[in-house]
């Protein structure tokens, strides 16, 4: 076996010193019913060459975002990852490192944290950012948490046009919970939950771009959250947004949850993802998730730490903010790499690039018959609705080579409204062919 | 103007940052702030002209101060970091209770094939059979080296697969009626995240004590048991690498109570294909894949930690999951019944799910039992070689997939278990893990693995037993200062949380003085 470096040998003369018969003798506190009491059934172990071939046919039974027209997004975006980034994070130092528990021999991913956290600060607006969390919908469910924290109040508003994935993420955590609203979905880009905020709420959570593609005002939202002494939770599932739109912190948001997965990192099916999560320098002792510090070690040279600790579960036990202890460190990784080869300059640029491609994309559909689109806002994704069964068209289309978008009743199935709704992506990998052969199509089976 | 270590200038506003070299192989880089500037840029994309009629107004008036590299600015910045980083693959990394062992590459390239990485996650389910089969496949191994009925695979992490494992049992106890079960038992020498998922959850937290030879007390256990409990969170082998020798027993008490059996699946390495913990009574276990089946841990994640579930708990896993249907298999993306809810969006940490499946058929059954035999073989070398130089504190029984030494055998000489940890970073290892589990004094948990060899254990072993002689003679400073070797000596974490600097802050250009 490739990966074990013992001989036989080499186990007989530690079993030797050990001074044990057999490996059997070390395994002598497992009661015997349940030692090796079993066939697997499992195959044996396989060259690299026969792991690989398995491997292989799997993956070609998908159809992969290169393979043809896409336009899928609803909180997952197909962007362009730099050759660098994916080379750089799988260096060794990289890739096989552990959480960097000891400073002195782990600067490289300490200062990498300081410098991710210091550009989602930056990019979202807030004072302080963390060191990330397992991807924005627990992120989601998190700063729900962190909100109750810190108001004891009780009362969270879901918007109608947060991500149904997220939404249901919040219901699983908060479950049974009698003060958490979620207004129903909101297509067209419709706004009341300004009318639920009351004194004992404790927070509003409004996404945008939201999971139609509206723009949603941040403003006025702050401003009626905060009146009634609640916090606004901005949720994003589109950071390249951010390059094109102004910064949640800059409306008064409180705390802004992301999915940072656009930058750096592939679609991989749905995860590894990264949860950005930024917030008030008042509220960081709430704030759940692994921090990094700037400090000096002992002959005053600048270094970096974990910091602020007492929040966490290996501190705290039960009394910790969360039970949270794992972060995305790679993703991370890959993140602020793709965001340093970008530069303010190019992130901006290719939010440019990427909302160019959704207007063209937007006004070929908005001229196919029996299509409609419903976005006078959007960024880079936007919803229409079609004259038959989304699920239908979205699967005929793919019989034809094209991935046409989500149709929105996979995610809102008991929503009549969002039967005949596909909501569709374009990014800076979208071409002007692309989008002739989707309304080409699209024309096709809508007749 | 300053030149910055590329011999570039530096950004505008840039601070007054002298840049110290560093030595040799040990750069002291700069932070990316320093170097780049927001004019510069490592991607060429062209500049489009665009309306701004459809962003509603909410245009972006402010600039983000974002600091960009060129590409070989950006390639040299990232390498210089890594080289400030030990790694499994530069080095014996024995962290207790954290399985760092070799991350094969051919997971990485696997999980790179365009037919897992650039696949949606809600693609049509017709267009992504191949990763619905793969998820089967990896669960099939998972229920077989569990002997269990189920397993969830969405959870991000290992304490993510707690918070399921746990709101299972709460939606089973709540479907049968048994709501006031408020209390979850957690023996002391438990990871910090159990407590901690049990509190998440609303649970009232009661810890069991430990026995003299750190296992769980049985009837100490069955003494806590009552209507009230909803369960016990049990890991196993414990965090001081001991099996629980009557973990059968608890299961039956537990049981007989009616509350359900959480175990922390944390310590899978040392028993896979070798005891399946369905065999012992478990309801709900947690797999930390980026432990047990070598996806790389990645300086902290992304992790994975699919849960595998009993038949009583089977019916409330929750969505998303893959079942066989008449046009192939398909995706259950909505909960029905008793089921739970959702505990993230899309379908979880597929590319760990390829990582993991590749490390399986790559061990087959026959080479995971290995594997989790030579974790053991490995631990318990360690602990014969240094049980006369270190103390031991449970030495009757064999140990399990790691060594746990407290720090009795350094009183009286001045130096602690860290200054201990700190000294075997100056002779190039990764220390061990320090004072925990919480239930011995000064804990030092040394988990070497199976990818360890004996040649390896042998030096490190020589190493240790250097560290320990010359604490004993005195060598106090050694410890007291270490580690001088290191690209930083020991970092001011007091300071750090005192008045935290958690980001980089442009300082205002100072006034030049004339040179």
């Amino acid at each position: 076996m490739r990966y074990l470096p013992h001989s036989d040998h080499e186990r007989a003369e530690m079993l030797g010193v050990i001074g044990a018969a057999d490996i059997d003798a070390l395994f002598s506190a497992v009661p015997k019913s349940a030692l090796k009491s079993f066939d697997l059934g499992l195959p044996a172990h396989s060259p690299e060459f026969l792991v690989e071939a398995h491997m292989r046919a799997l993956a070609g039974k998908n159809r992969a975002g290169a393979d043809g027209p896409f336009f899928v997004g609803a909180g997952a975006y197909r962007h362009h990852v730099p050759a660098t980034v994916d080379h750089l994070i799988q260096r060794s130092e990289w890739l096989t490192a552990y959480t960097p528990y000891q400073p002195e021999i782990s600067q490289g991913t300490l200062q990498m944290l300081f410098e991710f956290q210091t550009q989602v600060a930056k990019l979202t607006g807030m004072d302080v950012a963390n060191a990330s969390m397992y991807d924005g919908s627990t992120g989601t469910a998190e700063a729900v948490l962190m909100a109750r924290r810190l108001t004891r109040r009780n009362k969270i508003v879901l918007s109608g046009g947060l991500h149904p994935h997220y939404r249901d993420v919040v219901r699983a955590y908060l479950k049974d919970d009698a003060d958490l609203q979620c207004l129903s979905a909101s297509p067209e880009g419709q706004g009341d939950i300004l009318d639920h905020i009351d004194e004992q709420t404790a927070a509003i959570v409004i996404q945008t771009p939201d999971f139609y593609g509206h723009l949603r005002n941040l403003k006025v939202a702050a401003d009626a959250a905060h009146a009634k002494g609640a916090l606004l939770i901005v949720v994003i599932t589109e950071v390249v947004s951010l390059g094109l739109l102004e910064a949640p912190g800059a409306y008064g948001a409180d705390i802004v949850v992301a999915e940072g997965q656009s930058i750096g990192n592939a679609l991989n099916f749905g995860g590894p993802y990264l949860g950005l999560m930024a917030t008030r320098k008042e509220f960081i002792r709430q704030m759940p998730g692994r921090l990094c510090g700037e400090t000096v070690d002992a002959e005053g040279q600048r270094g970096f730490v974990l910091t602020l600790s007492t929040r966490e579960q290996h501190i705290r036990r039960e009394k910790a903010t969360s039970n949270i202890c794992t972060n995305s460190g790679l993703c991370a990784l890959a993140f602020s790499i793709h965001m340093a080869l970008l530069g303010e300059a190019g992130f901006t640029r290719l939010a440019r690039l990427n909302h160019e491609r959704a207007c063209k994309l937007a006004d070929a559909l908005a001229a196919v018959p029996g299509v409609t689109l419903l976005n006078k806002s959007f960024f880079n994704e936007m919803t229409i609705r079609v004259a038959k069964p989304a699920v239908e068209v979205v699967e005929a289309l793919a019989a034809r080579g094209i991935l046409a978008g989500v149709p929105a009743s996979r995610l809102e199935p008991d929503d009549q409204n969002t039967a005949n709704l596909i909501i569709l992506a374009a990014t800076e990998l979208t071409t002007d062919a692309d989008i002739a052969a989707l309304c080409a199509a699209l024309a096709e089976e809508l007749q | 103007m300053s030149m910055n270590n590329q011999g570039r200038p530096t950004g505008t506003g840039t601070s007054s940052f002298a840049a110290s070299t560093g030595s040799a192989l040990l750069p002291n880089e700069p932070l990316l702030f320093e170097i780049g500037d927001t004019e510069h840029s490592g991607v060429d994309l062209p500049d489009v002209s665009i309306s701004t009629s459809r962003l509603g107004g909410f245009e972006r008036k402010m600039q983000l101060d974002l600091a960009g590299l060129t590409e070989p600015e950006a390639m040299r910045h990232y390498v210089r970091l890594s080289r400030l980083n030990h790694s499994i693959d530069s080095g014996m990394y024995p962290l207790g209770s954290c399985t760092m062992k070799h991350n094969p590459r051919l997971n990485e390239k696997m999980a790179r094939l365009p037919g897992f990485a650039d696949i949606h996650p809600l693609q049509p389910v017709s267009t992504v059979q191949g990763a619905l089969e793969l998820m089967e496949q990896l669960s099939h191994w998972l229920m077989t080296l569990t002997n269990t009925a189920a397993v969830a695979l969405t959870p991000k992490a290992g304490a993510h697969g707690e918070l399921l494992g746990m709101m299972a049992i709460k939606a089973a106890q709540d479907a049968a009626g048994q709501a006031h079960r408020r209390i979850v038992l957690v023996p002391e020498s438990a990871h910090g995240t159990n407590p901690a998922t049990a509190a998440f959850l609303g649970y009232t937290v009661k810890a069991i004590p430990a026995r003299d030879d750190g296992t769980v007390d049985v009837q100490a256990v069955k003494d806590a048991l009552s209507s009230d409990v909803a369960a016990i969170m049990l890991t196993n082998p414990n965090t001081c690498g001991l099996f629980e020798p009557q973990v059968i027993e608890i299961a039956e008490a537990v049981h007989a109570a009616g509350a359900f059996f959480y175990c922390d699946g944390a310590n899978f390495n040392a028993i896979m294909g070798v005891v399946r913990p369905g065999d012992l009574g478990i309801d709900a276990m947690h797999i930390n894949l980026h432990k047990t089946f070598s996806t790389p841990h990645g300086g902290g994640g992304p992790g994975a930690g699919p849960v595998v579930l009993s038949k009583a708990l089977a019916p409330f896993a929750p969505v998303p999951f893959v079942r066989k249907g008449d046009n192939g298999l398909e995706l259950v993306e909505h909960a029905e019944g008793d089921a739970l809810g959702r505990i993230t969006a899309f379908q979880g940490q597929m590319g760990m799910y390829v990582r993991a499946l590749t490390y399986m058929l790559s061990h087959g059954g026959d080479g995971l039992a290995q594997a989790a035999q030579d974790a053991v073989l490995n631990a318990n070398y360690i602990k014969a070689r240094l049980a006369h130089a270190f103390s031991v504190p449970f030495g009757d029984y064999p140990t399990m997939h790691e060594a746990l030494f407290d720090d009795s055998f350094l009183a009286g000489t001045g130096v602690t278990t860290l200054d201990f940890a700190k000294a075997l970073i100056d002779e190039g290892f990764h220390p061990m893990t320090m004072y925990f589990p919480l239930v011995v004094h000064g804990a030092m948990l040394i988990e070497p693995t199976e990818s360890e060899s004996k040649q390896t254990l042998d030096h490190f072993c020589a190493v240790m037993e250097e560290l320990a002689a010359d604490a004993k003679a005195g060598n106090a400073a050694r410890f007291t200062s270490a580690p001088l070797k290191a690209p930083r000596r020991r970092l001011d974490e007091t300071r750090a949380a005192r008045s935290p600097i958690l980001k980089w802050e442009r300082v205002e250009e100072l006034p030049q003085a004339a040179e």
